[in-house]
């Protein structure tokens, strides 16, 4: 498929931006119907249109693609230049597709100021997608910033009893740890240009395009990209969050309205773990082979995954609950991508797209109950599987997937880290290992309660089962996590150049990289004719 | 000394000249007009300032402006005329911005707009001074002229108040001022700035010299309200109408700014060591207890005052930087940042005020989003830009002062900048919660002609800033003082 010359990045970027602004100005706040009609009409159209890029993307191509360039702040030498690797574009597909379910999951739940609901749901999704295509970093730390205030409101006014706090607890967390970024930034740009601080500056032209600055990042003395790897993680491991950085994901989770819950878990923590892959680990490979900075960073994140799993196992709340498995899931991803081999960063990355479909699947099945019972105590539930049985398959099948059980997403993801990390030491598989233990034990201990034996609380007994728009929600995450767990490769394909490259600027051993990778294809059960989703462009 | 005047100077000083006369003329219209038609004088006043503007205008493209002029006392350089643009901005607005509250005032208007343009003509010289009597001179107009309008409420004790703090604490102020000034010319015996430079390019340093740089420095410190001399800043600008509040976080500030700049960019390069530790020490203070004082606040017009101080403080991080391109560079991008966020947020306070509510505490902003979407939109985007969010003009701002800072080798002060702009939030999104999430405090809310406008313009300026920064950044380069 060719798609010369059309700006498609930016069509996908700023389409729901349109969309805000039509539903500001053209439609008026009473007709609510109209907004959620327009709303969906939007973010769908948007999906369709990032739908075709997973074809004409060019799998065995190095740098980016569909790149587009103009110049804005020519002072400074910041370009509006957008472009996609692999990474981005699974992560943009996840986006446009989280966009269309948390729109149509909010149509019941929302009947308050649904006008500015749904102008911000929008405007959200833009300032997304708009970070995964940037190939300039002022860019990216604009879009970056911007993309907290649209989720603070979501979570302020239509959020729990606690939004409040939750909402200004999210927004002060991920700024304070995103403003040293921008300090990083500027630091690189001096190093770039003319210098600061005592290191003699390169001379070069201003510019903040992520591919040269990578390159001149990556040439900095050891011990400054040590302090630049610092200004940058803060940033990258409050949003991811990593463990003791992930106070504020309880709350603004549990808070948030089912919406702002899924799209906080399925795409705004990805932020930080694309972080980490995109910037961290190409811009500051010293940093990153630096034995103390990977023995801090192995620690948070095996901390975070027992942690963060024993944490789970005793919460009350099911929003909270899932919330602190959040904590342990994302600690899987940093310990596959600070294994800094094939295997654990295609397994970290696959394992965020992962991570986004199972739990944002379980925040919209906690909505499904909280709309119809407006609790989240587990103990309030008991034996829906009596009044609720597509509900109860609903909820087993994205537990399984999140627990990491074969045939499904989660396993493949989980396998390929424990594997990354195993080639490096033992124990760090083996720790991460319990964490898949406890993952196992707190979901199922939560479906036990919740639908296992008879109907103890008599609200219960009547509780209509899921209707067909929750079903249509909740669908495409489950063909999701079956395809990806019983045909992952198709997404290695595309994740396997860029983590290669990354593999390759950490200094990995990039000749055992596509052994590793394709072990990993060969453990999900080979049964490439049930699906026929394989471009053939796909082929080098 | 010769004291040569040229018939082209006074073309160069026509904006004063035509402002002061614009004033005096208000005055005495004011008398025989009385409360009645004051809503003409208001016109009258837009309408001078105005003029004055296309003055500006017009003296921006006269051949050979740059050369000193009046003996020396004043110059017309790129510099001052960004300046006077800005206080031109500054003093419109805040004209329209007083138009409706002044009209509800039980006090007489003409001298209030009259007075206006009395500071404004002071600082219009101000930024002009190129010696130190003219500069020392033009202060002292535009100092006695905001003291009258601080207690323009005369009847009311906390108005009274502020009047009276302001004028014996500027009053000590300039005086430490012209002791510092004293000093230096005595050690140096020239008023000019740039005969000044020179001399002081060939002098040793000493002790009197360097007590000389320091009062001034104090002296300029109170002007733009730093800790540890910032103390009048809540009381004044909590007691003043709110007009003139606004009035005094913009207007005055920015003439303070470009004197030191001037001063400390031309006159004092050689002793950046000796200064910049203090400077640096002071911007760290005003940072930090600006902003934390500010977290504290409840009342809307005391929490801008304190971050005001803030401010002034990340503004001081571009005079760390006067030995880089980026110092002086990024104080003329963030004082234009300024005005327009800063006036802004001032003006919501003035609208919730005139439409019947006392609009200073915080809960009066409860519900805005309810009673007036647009009013509380453009809040939020003067809150965003305040606390630094892109896309927004206090964002450009705030990222060349950073940047400036790291540029002199001061990062400990860019760290601190940081962390203390994202404290700031905190109080600034109190406000912008009390808006969105609570319920409405009040019926809707109309908004007048004259404050829809300001707010127009200064949310224009504060995305416009933020999305499209480049004309204003390659102008604004243009505008720095030549080494």
């Amino acid at each position: 498929m060719q798609l010369a010359g059309i700006p498609i990045l930016s069509i996908v970027t700023y389409v729901p931006l349109l969309g805000a602004l039509a539903v500001i100005f053209l439609i008026p706040k009473e007709k609510t119907t109209t907004i959620k009609a327009f709303a969906t009409f939007v973010v769908a159209l948007d999906f369709l249109i990032s739908v075709p890029l997973w074809w004409a993307f060019e799998r065995g191509k190095d740098g980016y693609q569909f790149v587009e360039q103009a110049s804005w702040i020519p002072s400074l030498g910041v370009h509006y230049h957008f472009g996609i690797d692999g990474i981005s574009l699974i992560l943009i597909l996840l986006t446009t597709l989280m966009g269309v379910i948390a729109v149509v999951c909010s149509y019941s739940a929302i009947t308050d100021r649904q006008k500015e609901y749904y102008v911000l749901l929008l405007l959200l999704q833009t300032f997304m997608i708009g970070t995964f295509c940037c190939l300039d970093l002022f860019l990216f730390y604009v879009f970056w910033e911007v993309m907290l205030v649209p989720m603070y409101f979501l979570i302020g006014v239509w959020g729990g009893e606690r939004r409040l706090y939750a909402a200004i607890k999210f927004f002060l967390y991920t700024l304070a740890g995103s403003v040293l970024m921008l300090l990083g930034i500027i630091a690189l740009y001096f190093y770039n240009t003319t210098g600061f601080l005592g290191y003699k500056g390169l001379g070069n032209a201003a510019t903040f395009s992520i591919e040269k600055l990578t390159a001149v990042a990556a040439g900095m003395p050891a011990e400054l990209q040590v302090w630049m790897f610092f200004a940058f993680f803060l940033g990258f491991a409050i949003k991811v969050p990593m463990f003791p950085f992930h106070t504020w994901l309880p709350d603004a989770h549990t808070e948030a309205p089912t919406a702002g819950s899924v799209i906080l878990a399925a795409i705004l923590l990805k932020m930080g773990t694309y972080g980490f892959v995109r910037f961290s680990l190409p811009m500051f490979p010293k940093a990153v082979q630096n034995p103390r900075v990977i023995g801090v960073m192995v620690f948070l994140a095996i901390v975070g995954i027992v942690y963060g799993a024993m944490v789970t196992l005793v919460q009350k709340d099911m929003k909270r609950l899932i919330a602190y498995s959040s904590v342990s899931h994302l600690g899987f991803v940093m310990l596959g991508i600070f294994a800094l081999n094939m295997a654990g960063i295609q397994g970290g990355v696959l394992q965020m797209v992962n991570h986004g479909i199972s739990t944002g699947g379980l925040f919209l099945l906690v909505g499904v109950v909280y709309e119809r019972r407006h609790t989240r105590q587990i103990s309030e539930y008991g034996g829906l599987a009596k009044p609720m049985p597509l509900y109860a398959t609903y909820f087993l099948i994205l537990s399984l997937s999140s627990m990491g059980l074969p045939l499904l997403n989660g396993f493949i993801g989980e396998f390929t880290i424990l594997q990354g990390a195993f080639a490096k030491s033992f124990w760090w598989a083996f720790f991460a290992a319990t964490g898949i233990v406890l993952g196992a034990a707190y979901l199922l201990w939560l479906y036990q309660r919740i639908f296992f034996g008879e109907v103890t609380n008599p609200k219960n007994a009547n509780l209509p089962d899921l209707t067909l728009r929750e079903q249509l929600v909740l669908a495409p995450l489950v063909i999701l996590a079956l395809w990806i767990g019983l045909y992952p490769r198709p997404i290695f394909e595309v994740i396997r150049r860029p983590s290669e490259k990354i593999v390759e600027a950490v200094g990995g051993v990039t000749a055992e990289a596509p052994a590793m990778a394709g072990r990993t294809e060969t453990e999900a059960p080979p049964r490439p004719a049930a699906v026929p989703l394989q471009g053939a462009t796909g082929a080098p | 000394m010769t004291f040569a005047v040229k018939p082209s100077d006074w073309i160069l000083l026509s904006p004063e000249i035509f402002l002061t006369a614009a004033g005096l003329l208000i005055l005495s219209l004011a008398v025989s007009f009385g409360k009645a038609k004051e809503e003409f004088l208001s016109f009258l006043a837009i309408l001078s300032v105005a003029i004055t503007g296309a003055l500006v205008v017009f003296v921006s493209v006269q051949p050979n402006r740059e050369a000193p002029i009046l003996g020396g006392a004043f110059v017309v350089d790129n510099f001052a005329l960004f300046f006077k643009g800005l206080i031109l901005l500054s003093l419109l607005l805040a004209i329209l911005a007083s138009v409706r509250f002044v009209g509800a005032a039980p006090y007489p208007g003409g001298e209030y707009y009259a007075l206006l343009l009395f500071a404004g003509v002071g600082m219009l010289f101000m930024v002009s001074g190129n010696n130190l009597i003219s500069i020392y001179v033009a202060l002292e107009l535009m100092a006695l002229a905001s003291y009258i309008l601080a207690g323009y409420f005369k009847a009311e004790v906390k108005s009274t108040e502020a009047a009276l703090k302001y004028f014996v604490l500027g009053a000590f102020s300039s005086g430490v001022l012209l002791y510092g000034l004293s000093l230096v010319y005595g050690l140096a015996r020239v008023m000019g700035l740039p005969e000044l430079a020179k001399i002081l390019a060939s002098t040793d340093r000493s002790n009197l010299l360097m007590l000389g740089i320091l009062l001034i420095l104090a002296g300029l410190l109170f002007k733009i309200a730093a800790v540890p001399f910032h103390v009048w800043t809540p009381d004044v600008y909590e007691g003043s109408p709110t007009p003139v509040t606004a009035f005094f976080s913009v207007g005055p500030k920015v003439a303070a700014y470009g004197i030191l700049a001037r001063i400390f960019y031309v006159a004092f390069p050689k002793f950046h060591a000796d200064w910049g530790l203090i400077v640096a020490l002071v911007s760290a203070a005003t940072m930090v207890f600006g902003n934390v004082a500010a977290l504290l606040q409840t009342n809307v017009k005391r929490m801008l005052a304190y971050s005001s101080i803030a401010n002034a403080g990340y503004a001081l991080l571009g005079v760390l930087g006067f030995r880089t391109e980026w110092g002086l560079w990024g104080i003329l991008i963030y004082l234009l940042a300024y005005t327009f966020m800063n006036f802004g947020a001032f003006t919501l306070v003035i609208f919730l005020e005139s439409t019947g509510y006392a609009g200073e505490s915080v809960s009066d902003f409860s519900g805005l989003a309810k009673r007036h979407m647009p009013a509380a939109i453009a809040m939020l985007l003067f809150l965003l830009s305040l606390a630094g969010i892109p896309p927004t003009a206090g964002f450009i701002g705030k990222y060349y002062l950073f940047a400036a800072a790291m540029k002199a080798g001061y990062a400990w002060l860019a760290v601190l900048a940081v962390a203390m702009s994202a404290v700031s939030l905190f109080y600034y999104f109190r406000i912008a919660a009390a808006m969105f999430f609570s319920e409405a405090a009040g019926a809707k809310m109309q908004s007048s002609y004259a404050l829809t406008a300001v707010v127009l313009i200064c949310a224009a300026g504060t995305l416009l800033i933020g999305v499209m920064p480049q004309p204003v950044i390659a102008l604004l380069r243009a505008c720095v003082l030549p080494r």
